[in-house]
């Protein structure tokens, strides 16, 4: 226990005018321990990281590094201490090699042949040591993002990273490219590298770190070794109170369909087919959850059918209405008018207008509803009624319709979403990403609204990366690759069996594909 | 109260005073460097503008075009589009003003030409600015670069044009007749003798500019065309999401843009000339720009700007007047200022006041 910590934080203060982002954490990681770092969003983890890699100064407090006490004052800084970071959204140029993006910032002369021969042995000892393989001369583009995300480790190594920092590294994997991560995390440690690992995921927590540190409203609230404790526990260190892990709902009573999607065809503005002839309905009294690692056509479905992106090919019947995709003109407000309702998968991107005040969001898209009108003006005091209803019914906090939605944490504004769509009462509900972002106490009252939604007899097709959430909510699972439906998997399906349709491996062609696990 | 927010006496009047008080402070320095006594230009461009009523009427003649062209670039500005071509969608208004007014002079009384004047300037104003917006609503060009191209055709249009077809015959100037009194709006100071506006231009066109801030504050806050204008320009993907048509949207916006603009050439034409003259705008459409980013795009804030830029206007007259050394520029370099520390510089207190405030917030909370 004598031996000098690899990072010690004491008493670290960071305030953003009136936000107390981070309140006195101490922190201590071991040296060549995984150490997660665990909390819901707005937690302060990604503030207390970013002060240790130098983008932000904290206001008060010290911090050690190999037992020295440190200034951070830029990211500089903190790589010639040994820190490297492997960001959520990789810091790659994508139209370079893996070894140019290896180099970049770190040429070390004028002429780029030099640095870079160099580099490429480096490179290679690098790889042998860590079993980090990919092809230098690689364009970054060409790879997936589980090998891009092995260039950006390889990056922080290139740099004589000691310390770690993976900020949310499996939001964008696949099971399997996960947990090959994980293998590549436990190589980093044997080497005597330190990992410090920041996710709001439970199992990852779980399965890879020695010691985990539960951050909770920006304050540090329990630090414990992860082989004594337990799911439940974090997730009740997190919330502040024990929260449902499981989606309590009864099977499923689904009745005709309500959407009937033929051989829909998506090309997107490159050129290059998104969606490919993808077929499937959704019966009234049911969710159909689509399940896949994000960019195989998830999200272009969802926005053809909401009328946002227009379709190839392909015929969609919605209530009994064939509606031709491949020729039709018809925009989100004509679905709308069909009783389809849409919560996008971006909700700050699509679903929400920032600058708006709540009830102005409460209305977006729906705005043309001649009850929200008095003649030409709009009728503000029905308007503001209605969000005051939602806001009560969704327990949106704070609860204030004047305040800017950019004023609400993340899962008050996906209330506010799901409210002023659940609330029209649409027939078929197109939903996407739910819960991304959001903390745990609000995914439990989103789960319930949904199974609610369902039993009222409502059609819901769920488009979600976190397997978790299609497999506690799904009444039927249809897995996505490539742009195609690659398998259909039934209420309690496996979550191996969904991992490898996710990657592209047929379940029956398992024994040729000796490459994955 | 949420994060990084003031309390709205700090927010709408603190820091813009702090802003123009920067502003005023380092064109005092540029007054000292000419060596003339700061405090004593300032008395004279105060008294110039305010001090006496044929001041206060010409300040608040030039405040009325910078109404109009102020509320053009605010409209737009709601739907994310900057329109830089208030200059000639203000010079191509005044046709309409001027084919009223020329058909109905000699026929009826001016309160009749006033709504095909109101209703012409504003035709054609949104009529310039239809082919910009549709380009940027269709094709992508964009709308900075297609409205100030339309300020040069739309300049050389009017030079054609008045040097022909509308020019009276046997003048040698570039210019219509000039209209009768059937193509006159009344003198202020016909209207109200009491306030002294003497031979100042100011003219009922003032209050066909107030109606305008009126109506543009009912039509982006009050209705549905307002919502779809606002949610587009503060986030289109959402927009689209929500079904709004960006072509509808750019295309009605354009056109609204322009027809206020338009508007401008009620004052000048049937205000104040009583002709269509070249050159009438004269920097207008341009100044129209600062008004808006100054009054946050907001009616009750772009009277106040236009008003703050009449008075420099005004002021500014007297000012290279009473003080020869102080030139006509000078007046535009005290103009740029406003706009550098009101405009472009507008958050560069903000964080200190913030600071400032949070310890004092902080005690309220507690």
């Amino acid at each position: 226990m004598s031996e000098t910590p690899a990072i010690e934080l004491r008493k670290i203060n960071k305030s953003f005018g009136p936000v107390h982002a981070n309140k006195d954490i101490d922190l201590v990681v071991k040296k060549g321990s995984i150490h997660g770092i665990i909390g819901e969003n707005g937690a302060g983890k990604s503030t207390l990281m970013s002060i240790l890699y130098g983008f932000y100064q904290a206001d008060k407090g010290d911090i050690f590094v190999d037992g020295q006490k440190v200034t951070i004052p830029d990211s500089k800084a903190a790589i010639a201490m040994g820190i490297g970071m492997v960001h959520q959204h990789f810091m790659l140029v994508d139209n370079f090699s893996v070894l140019e993006n290896v180099v970049l910032g770190a040429e070390d002369s004028q002429l780029l042949a030099g640095g870079l021969t160099r580099a490429r042995s480096e490179l290679k000892r690098l790889e042998d040591e860590y079993e980090l393989r990919v092809d230098p001369d690689a364009l970054i583009e060409d790879l997936p993002v589980g090998l891009q995300q092995r260039v950006e480790i390889l990056k922080a190594l290139y740099r004589s990273a000691e310390i770690l920092i993976l900020d949310e590294p499996t939001g964008v994997l696949t099971p399997a490219e996960a947990d090959h991560l994980f293998k590549i995390l436990e190589v980093l440690k044997n080497e005597g590298k330190t990992v410090l690992l920041i996710t709001h995921k439970l199992r990852e927590i779980m399965a890879i770190t020695d010691t985990v540190s539960v951050m909770r409203r920006g304050e540090m609230v329990a630090t414990v070794e992860t082989e004594h404790t337990s799911m439940e526990q974090l997730a009740e260190l997190m919330v502040g109170r024990s929260v449902l892990l499981r989606v309590d709902k009864k099977p499923a009573e689904p009745q005709a369909p309500v959407m009937e999607v033929s051989n829909l065809t998506v090309t997107d503005s490159r050129g290059v087919q998104v969606v490919k002839d993808v077929s499937f309905e959704v019966r009234a009294g049911e969710i159909v959850g689509i399940a896949g690692v994000s960019g195989n056509g998830q999200s272009e479905l969802l926005e053809t059918l909401a009328g946002i992106r227009s379709a190839t090919t392909g015929v969609l019947k919605i209530n009994g209405e064939t509606i031709d995709l491949g020729t039709s003109t018809l925009d989100a407000a004509d679905m709308r008018d069909k009783s389809m309702g849409h919560v996008p998968e971006d909700r700050h991107r699509m679903g929400l207008i920032n600058s708006f005040t709540e009830y102005e969001n409460s209305i977006l898209g729906y705005h043309r509803d001649p009850a929200y009108s008095k003649g030409l003006l709009m009728d503000l005091s029905v308007i503001k009624k209605n969000a005051v209803d939602e806001i009560e019914k969704y327990d949106i906090r704070p609860p204030n319709p004047m305040l800017k939605t950019a004023n609400f944490s993340g899962g008050n504004q996906q209330k506010i979403v799901l409210a002023r769509e659940i609330e029209r009462d649409p027939e078929v509900l197109l939903v996407g990403q739910p819960t991304r972002g959001v903390d745990i106490g609000a995914i439990e009252f989103i789960h319930r609204r949904l199974v609610e939604m369902r039993d009222a007899g409502k059609g819901i097709l769920l488009v979600s990366v976190e397997l978790d959430e299609i497999r506690a909510l799904s009444d039927r699972v249809l897995v996505m690759f490539d742009g195609r439906i690659v398998g259909e998997r039934g209420a309690n399906a496996e979550e191996g069996d969904l991992g490898l349709l996710m990657a592209g491996v047929d379940t029956n062609s398992k024994s040729l594909e000796g490459g994955v696990q | 109260m949420t994060a990084g927010q003031l309390p709205r006496w700090v927010d709408l009047g603190l820091i813009p005073f702090l802003n123009l008080a920067a502003a005023f402070l380092v064109s005092g320095l540029v007054v000292i460097l000419i060596g003339e006594n700061p405090l004593e230009a300032v008395q004279i461009l105060v008294w110039g503008s305010l001090g006496y009523g044929e001041g206060i009427g010409f300040t608040l003649f030039y405040a009325t075009n910078f109404i109009f062209t102020g509320l053009a670039v605010a409209v737009a500005f709601h739907a994310g589009l900057f329109n830089i071509g208030g200059e000639g969608q203000a010079y191509i208004g005044g046709l309409g003003v001027a084919m009223a007014c020329l058909a109905l002079d000699g026929i009826v009384p001016w309160y009749l030409t006033l709504p095909f004047a109101i209703v012409g300037s504003a035709a054609m104003g949104a009529a310039w600015a239809f082919i910009p917006a549709w380009l940027q609503a269709t094709r992508g060009s964009h709308v900075v670069i297609t409205t100030i191209m339309f300020n040069f055709i739309a300049s050389s249009l009017m030079v054609y044009l008045l040097n022909g077809l509308l020019k009276e015959e046997g003048s040698m100037q570039p210019e219509t007749r000039t209209f009768e009194d059937g193509g006159r709006l009344p003198f202020l100071n016909d209207l109200f003798p009491s306030f002294g506006f003497g031979y100042a231009p100011v003219n009922l066109s003032l209050f066909v500019a107030l109606a305008a801030c009126l109506l543009v504050w009912l039509l982006i806050w009050r209705t549905k065309l307002g919502y779809e204008i606002r949610s587009f320009g503060a986030n289109a993907t959402a927009a689209v999401y929500a079904g709004i048509s960006p072509v509808r949207t750019i295309v009605i916006t354009m056109l609204i843009s322009g027809g206020l603009a338009g508007m401008m050439a009620i004052n000048e034409i049937m205000g104040s000339q009583h002709r269509l003259l070249i050159d009438f705008v004269t920097g207008y459409g341009f100044v129209g720009i600062a008004v808006a980013l100054m009054g946050r795009a907001h009616p009750v804030g772009i009277i106040l700007a236009a008003i703050l830029f009449g008075m420099l206007y005004q002021g500014g007259a007297e000012l290279s007047f009473e003080m020869p050394n102080i030139t006509r520029d000078m007046i535009i370099v005290i103009q740029g200022l406003v706009i550098l520390f009101a405009g472009a510089l507008e958050y560069m207190f903000r964080p200190a006041i913030i600071r400032l405030f949070t310890p004092a917030l902080k005690a309220k909370e507690a």
